[in-house]
């Protein structure tokens, strides 16, 4: 750059005070909790603002902060952001409930969206993706891929999110595989590369052939391909680059085409509170590309159980269904509630067979 | 070629000015950072030092100035007053990760009380269990001899676990649905801190200008204040002078660990709100650059307290306005303190210029 064309731009920036943006745009802010690279969750919430911005163009504007911690600085960032005239706030991370509840009071005429949250307002929405269908798909392929029995888990944090993932693919892999085990670490992170590959290496030395995941690097990915004949199942999204082997499939999160929904609904006016929980069949969960390293009838399998859960003929939590000590959840053929008593909303216990326990 | 020499004695001028020169430095070379990004480095630079203090909402950041930097001031007071006898708490982390747990579980233990002696309580014992965890590696640095530095760090990532079993457990919020973390304290008239959210203050603010006030006075006009800086300085001239120095072991990793343990309180039970996995946002560790950056002198401290606020509240600004990488911003940050040590050089010793072979 050249000094006369740096000193002029200083100028500018100094002397006049940025301009107002054009009215007529619509601004739409994102605050992520991890950063834009990590290959998993807040890649695919990008994926979602990159969406915004091409289904839209130049009627909309995109700002986002990455790495937000889930505290007062995210509170800040949301501020900030409603300050600088964002018309729409997506804020994608649980931990930003309170936070994201207390900015929108301040701020009545901006719509806010919570991910995975459960405080709703006249200007909050929530919304989340039913992962644990792509789990039950997950579990029936790891049931019949693994040759030890031993099935690795890397969860991040005991809250009901999770807690429905590693009962929904053990529900799936015992169905297909009664001899199953499950080995579960828990990572208390969302995204840690270092942990995440201990997490792995330890779940391997134990003899999982099998890992499964709910962080969201690359990591675990990594670790079984140097282990060799370890399978892994991309978390968030695709993790394409470990196909076919490591990575048999995927559960790809898909917030694009919510994403343009809302924005829509703002640009037109129409926005309204809602609670939004998709799942495999409005699209919000993808189920990644299943490699050739899974034989072919078992693929077929898995396709045709995804296209069940799509349908809604078949729900991943179908009865009969005990708890972890014994007692009656779900009688045959009963499916389980979202909300209310032992709902999945709040999910907060194992399914019967599980040999572990849920930390507290 | 460049050649260094020792000062017969430190420079006074440049010690009080190489902050400052750092800060420039830093500017400069973050400019450069920020054009190689293609970002104009002037509007970078203006947005993260001048538009929280002066843009046009200055008057939402101004205030949130003090919240960010309340804690970082009274942890880096505490821990000044160890650095500069010579004792190193590096765990202040976990000090303040304690005394929010400790002050927390205090408050919801008797919630919803409402009575006017449940936050005083609370801060006493967030004072108590911060000074408890920093009497750990006190005790056994005293008795066994062990590196404190070593023992504090480690506490840290003991605290951490303890913070999340505590979020997932016993300080878990009964009505939350089964997720992890607290009730919010923030929400809870008689247990909160903030005095007026809207100006940004707390009575963590209150307590670190008090802890400045105090830490100036008891390091210019105090016996233990003498021995502290004496000890430090002179450590053979302290032991001959009759200085305790298991006292002063105690003394420093108490302090430093109360004043942690405080900053937790007032932090969790006002800008966070609750107890969760992820309540620790590192203050405990910048609090160790603050406490540099601001010389080991409670002025000092003051402002570079405030500066680390403005330049993490800047820095959100900067990336979410232009658009800026969140690793840029932290390089910056870092850029701060390295030139700070760079150039703490000049303090000590002088550049010479020679020509070569000539020396």
């Amino acid at each position: 750059m050249k000094l006369t064309k740096l000193l002029t731009s200083a100028a500018v920036a100094l002397g006049l005070a940025t301009t107002a943006m054009a009215a007529d745009k619509t601004k739409v802010g994102f605050v992520y909790v991890g950063p834009v690279g990590d290959g998993g969750w807040t890649y695919e919430h990008d994926q979602g603002r990159k969406a915004v911005v091409e289904a839209f163009g130049d009627k909309v504007e995109t700002v986002y902060v990455e790495s937000v911690p889930e505290g007062p600085d995210a509170e800040r960032v949301m501020t900030q952001m409603a300050l600088d005239g964002a018309d729409l706030i997506f804020t994608t991370s649980f931990g930003y409930m309170d936070q994201t509840i207390n900015v929108a009071k301040k701020f009545p005429k901006v719509k806010f969206e919570h991910a995975t949250g459960y405080k709703q307002a006249e200007n909050v929405s929530v919304y989340s993706a039913r992962f644990y269908e792509g789990r039950a798909v997950q579990g029936h392929i790891a049931g019949k891929m693994t040759k030890t029995n031993t099935i690795g888990y890397i969860a991040s944090f005991p809250i009901p999110e999770v807690i429905r993932g590693i009962n929904s693919a053990y529900l799936h892999a015992k169905k297909v595989n009664p001899d199953v085990q499950f080995k579960i670490v828990w990572a208390y992170t969302w995204f840690d590369p270092a942990k995440e590959a201990d997490a792995a290496k330890a779940l391997i030395e134990q003899g999982a052939d099998v890992i499964l995941q709910h962080t969201d690097s690359t990591a675990p990915q990594a670790a079984a391909q140097a282990a060799g004949n370890v399978v892994t199942f991309g978390q968030a999204s695709d993790m394409g680059e470990y196909a076919p082997f490591p990575r048999v499939s995927s559960i790809i999160d898909d917030w694009g085409p919510y994403y343009v929904a809302r924005t829509k609904a703002v640009m037109d006016g129409t926005w309204a509170s809602v609670s939004t929980w998709d799942g495999i069949g409005a699209g919000m969960v993808g189920i990644g590309e299943i490699s050739d390293a899974v034989p072919a009838d078992v693929k077929a399998e898995a396709e045709a159980l995804r296209d069940a859960l799509a349908s809604g003929e078949y729900h991943a939590f179908t009865g009969p269904i005990n708890k972890q000590d014994g007692s009656a959840w779900l009688a045959a053929g009963e499916t389980a509630a979202d909300f209310g008593d032992d709902g999945l909303a709040g999910m907060n216990f194992y399914v019967e067979g599980l040999d572990a326990e849920i930390p507290n | 070629m460049l050649r260094l020499e020792k000062r017969p004695q430190p420079s006074r001028a440049l010690s009080l000015s190489t902050p400052l020169i750092a800060v420039v430095v830093t500017m400069i070379a973050g400019g450069l950072l920020f054009a190689a990004l293609g970002k104009n480095p002037f509007e970078a630079i203006r947005t993260i030092f001048w538009d929280p203090l002066f843009g046009e909402y200055a008057f939402y950041y101004r205030p949130q100035l003090l919240v960010k930097g309340a804690p970082l001031i009274l942890i880096a007071i505490g821990l000044s007053l160890g650095f500069r006898a010579g004792i190193w708490n590096i765990g202040a982390e976990g000090q303040y990760i304690i005394g929010a747990l400790c002050g927390a579980g205090a408050g919801l233990a008797f919630y919803p009380s409402d009575s006017v002696f449940l936050f005083p309580f609370m801060v006493i014992a967030g004072a108590l269990g911060g000074w408890a965890w920093g009497m750990i590696p006190a005790l056994l640095k005293v008795k066994f001899g062990t590196n404190e530095i070593l023992v504090s760090l480690m506490l840290v990532y003991v605290a951490d676990q303890l913070l999340a079993k505590m979020s997932l457990g016993l300080l878990k919020n009964p009505e939350g649905f089964g997720f992890p973390g607290s009730r919010n304290i923030a929400d809870w008239e008689s247990a909160t801190s903030w005095i007026a959210a809207d100006y940004g203050l707390h009575w963590g603010v209150a307590a670190a200008m008090i802890a400045v006030i105090l830490a100036y006075i008891l390091l210019n006009k105090h016996i233990l204040g003498f021995n502290i800086r004496l000890s430090g300085e002179a450590p053979r001239a302290a032991r001959f002078a009759g200085v305790n120095p298991t006292r002063l072991i105690l003394f420093c990793l108490g302090t430093s660990g109360a004043l942690a343990g405080l900053a937790g309180l007032f932090e969790v039970s006002g800008p966070s709100g609750q107890v969760n996995i992820d309540f620790a946002a590192g203050y405990g560790f910048t609090a160790i650059i603050v406490a540099f950056l601001g010389r080991l002198h409670p002025v000092g401290i003051l402002l570079a307290g405030l500066l680390m606020a403005l330049t993490y509240i800047g820095g959100d600004i900067a990336e979410s306005q232009l658009q800026l990488p969140a690793a840029a911003i932290q390089v910056f940050q870092g850029m701060l303190l390295f030139f700070l040590l760079a150039l703490d050089l000049l303090t000590n010793y002088r550049v010479k210029f020679a020509i070569q072979g000539a020396a």
